[in-house]
């Protein structure tokens, strides 16, 4: 579904991805792990367009996305929740939802996806009508998670969904991608909890200063060494 | 691990608590400010408010025609705050598309030939309104070819550079003013094609292309039967204000409820955030400098049919005064910097009164000092950066 073939990405003279290769089939939940500064917030951005490539492909459904520009990438069918959730703190939790179907013009449909991010988020629904900004962290990442999904996207792409929250959240948040992901939509998924990524997941890169040096399947990469001395904390 | 990392959300509220209200900073300022007013201001403080006592009537009048005057101050202000909003660039030229609307609204109006003495006042009023359109078709492509072309390619510089491009722009205005008030040009155009109604534009531009001109007083001057005859209120008046209101609640209701004016307002929040909804941010800032284009030419032409003339020039003082009530507001908050301007056009019309005009000026920027030393951010915007 989605290919990067040798993608070299750079912020001005820092060269940020160095040649990275990866592949997302139809329906998987595949997720990026890697310690700070590796490159996976990059590598989520360069596939949304918001620092393109400066050599290498970028594949979706066997159209290259290299020259489009990140607007334009939504309605193709990819969507992201960043780092650091980025809600508008002055729009309304529906307005935030709003902006996440700002492509699409199906008002009936939209307002059924709306609902659907409700049955998924209750908490939202409680807080249709309050600034984004108000929200506690855990409901402002339900409603990055949700905002993503009113594109309707075929690939899901989150950065650290986990990142800030309360346990008993993080179970909760990981427990909704494997719902979305069961529901059809592919996911691909970065995270510094690296034991409960690889816990949904179907395959797993380990990224390292911007080159990836492992990769495959997640259960089996929950068993290796240097993985789990790296990554899981174990020694 | 994991979960370590505190959110670094630049949306989230404000990570330092509110300083206590009486700061050290802040108990000087009000220590200062009570000794100046007690030995200094208030004598003359005193004879304002007997002054005022003793007239209702013309505190009244001054009251009505300085909220008539912060109308357009308001349309004015929008058009900078809506920019600073989503770029957080002061747009100097703002001011001088207003005058640009104003020169545009003359040259109109000579083209089409009004005149308050033969032309019928069905003809004017609907001229005048083609006229409002036509202006501000002309200063939103104005303001948004100025975005494209003089601060798009410096969105990636430092904020210095577009900040001096913005006063470059305002400059360039300017000699576009002296240029379209110059009648001798007007005059040989109009030659050359054998044109009465350019030769009418020529003729309302005169010979000084730097001089004022004159427009015509289009607008009907009888008094408005409802407000008592005491007080001088005209329709021109009512008019301005309504016109202008229209301006301003059209505007609001743009931003707040249909979609693309939700992404500007997402835009202005977080450029890269809304590029990941879709949204295409060149565009919507094209749009939003439309917006405030259109706004500024409209007002142009409210202030010059009001005031009965253009001046290059007049867009410098203008803007200074709505730059002004966006701050006084709240830069960045639409709702604010209405309110601004409303504040800025009372003063004004009571320091004029009172205190004397020359004056005006020092009172409304002591104004300012005063309020932003207690609210930073202005009356409405919020701490933490209230946008659009
Ligand atoms: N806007 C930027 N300008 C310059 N360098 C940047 C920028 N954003 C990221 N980088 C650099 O690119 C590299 C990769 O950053 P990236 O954000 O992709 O890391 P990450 O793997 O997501 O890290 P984290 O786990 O901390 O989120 C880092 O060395 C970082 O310093
Ligand atoms: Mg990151």
């Amino acid at each position: 579904m989605l290919q990067l073939q040798n993608v070299h990405t750079y912020y001005g003279n820092i060269h940020a991805l160095k040649g990275i290769s990866l592949e997302i089939n139809q329906g998987e939940i595949v997720t990026l792990i890697g310690s700070n500064g590796a490159g996976k917030s990059t590598t989520l951005r360069t596939i949304s367009g918001i620092t393109p490539p400066r050599t290498g492909q970028v594949l979706f459904e066997g159209k290259t996305l290299n020259s489009v520009p990140a607007h334009k990438i939504v309605s193709q069918g990819i969507s992201q929740s960043p780092e650091g959730r980025r809600i508008f703190a002055n729009l309304t939790v529906r307005e935030n939802l709003e902006m996440g179907a700002f492509t699409r013009n199906d008002k009936a449909e939209i307002a059924s996806d709306m609902d659907r991010v409700f049955e998924l988020f209750p908490r939202l629904k409680e807080r249709v009508a309050q600034r984004g900004g108000t929200l506690s962290g855990g409901e402002q990442q339900m409603l990055a998670i949700g905002r993503a999904l009113m594109s309707r996207p075929r690939l899901l792409l989150l950065d650290e969904p986990s990142m800030g929250l309360a346990p008993v959240l993080v179970d909760l948040i990981f427990e909704i991608i494997q719902n979305i992901n069961n529901q059809g939509t592919t996911i691909l998924v970065v995270e510094q909890n690296a034991l409960m990524a690889l816990g949904i997941a179907h395959r797993a890169y380990v990224l390292q200063t911007g080159v990836i040096v492992k990769a495959g399947d997640a259960a089996t990469l929950r068993e290796d060494e240097d993985v789990q001395k790296a990554y899981l904390g174990m020694e | 691990m994991a979960a370590s990392q505190t959110p670094s959300s630049p949306q989230a509220a404000p990570l330092v608590p509110r300083e206590p209200f009486l700061t050290k900073r802040r108990a000087f300022s009000i220590v200062g400010l009570i000794i100046f007013l007690g030995f200094f201001a208030i004598p003359i403080y005193q004879t304002i408010l007997l002054e005022m006592w003793d007239s209702p009537r013309q505190l009244t009048q001054q009251i009505v025609i300085g909220l008539t005057k912060g109308t357009y101050i308001a349309v004015i202000a929008l058009g900078y705050t809506l920019v600073y909003g989503i770029l957080e660039l002061i747009n100097f030229a703002h001011g001088d598309l207003f005058m640009i609307g104003a020169f545009l609204s003359l040259i109109f109006i000579s083209l089409f030939g009004l005149d308050p003495k033969t032309s019928s006042g069905i003809t004017i009023f609907f001229s005048l309104l083609g006229i409002l359109g036509l202006v501000m078709l002309c200063t939103a492509f104005l303001n948004a070819g100025i975005e494209r072309f003089a601060y798009r390619p410096l969105r990636n510089a430092p904020r210095l550079a577009p900040l001096i491009s913005a006063i470059g722009m305002s400059f360039v205005l300017q000699n576009v003013g002296i240029f379209l008030g110059d009648g001798l040009i007007w005059d040989k155009i109009a030659d050359g094609l054998g044109s009465d109604a350019i030769g009418r534009v020529a003729d309302a531009m005169g010979t000084q292309s730097v001089a004022p001109k004159n427009i015509p007083d289009l607008l009907p001057n009888g008094q408005v039967f409802f407000i008592p005859d005491s007080l001088k209120y005209t329709y021109k008046d009512l008019l301005v204000a309504v016109v202008s209101l229209g301006l301003l609640a059209g505007l609001y209701s743009f931003v707040r409820f249909t979609k693309l004016g939700k992404a500007i307002r997402a835009t202005a929040q977080d450029r890269d955030a809304a590029r990941l909804m879709g949204i295409n941010a060149d565009r919507t800032i094209s749009v939003t400098f439309l917006i405030g284009g259109a706004l500024g030419g409209a007002a142009g032409m409210i202030v010059g049919l009001y005031n009965g003339t253009a001046l290059f020039s007049m867009g410098f003082t203008a803007g200074l005064l709505s730059f002004t009530a966006a701050v006084l507001g709240g830069i960045g908050n639409i709702l604010g910097s209405a309110l601004g301007g409303l504040l800025i056009g009372l003063i004004l019309a009571l320091s004029d009164q009172y205190i004397g005009t020359r004056w005006s000026n020092a009172v409304i920027f002591a104004i300012l000092v005063l309020i932003l030393l207690f609210r930073p951010t202005g009356l409405l915007g919020q701490e933490g950066g209230q946008k659009a």
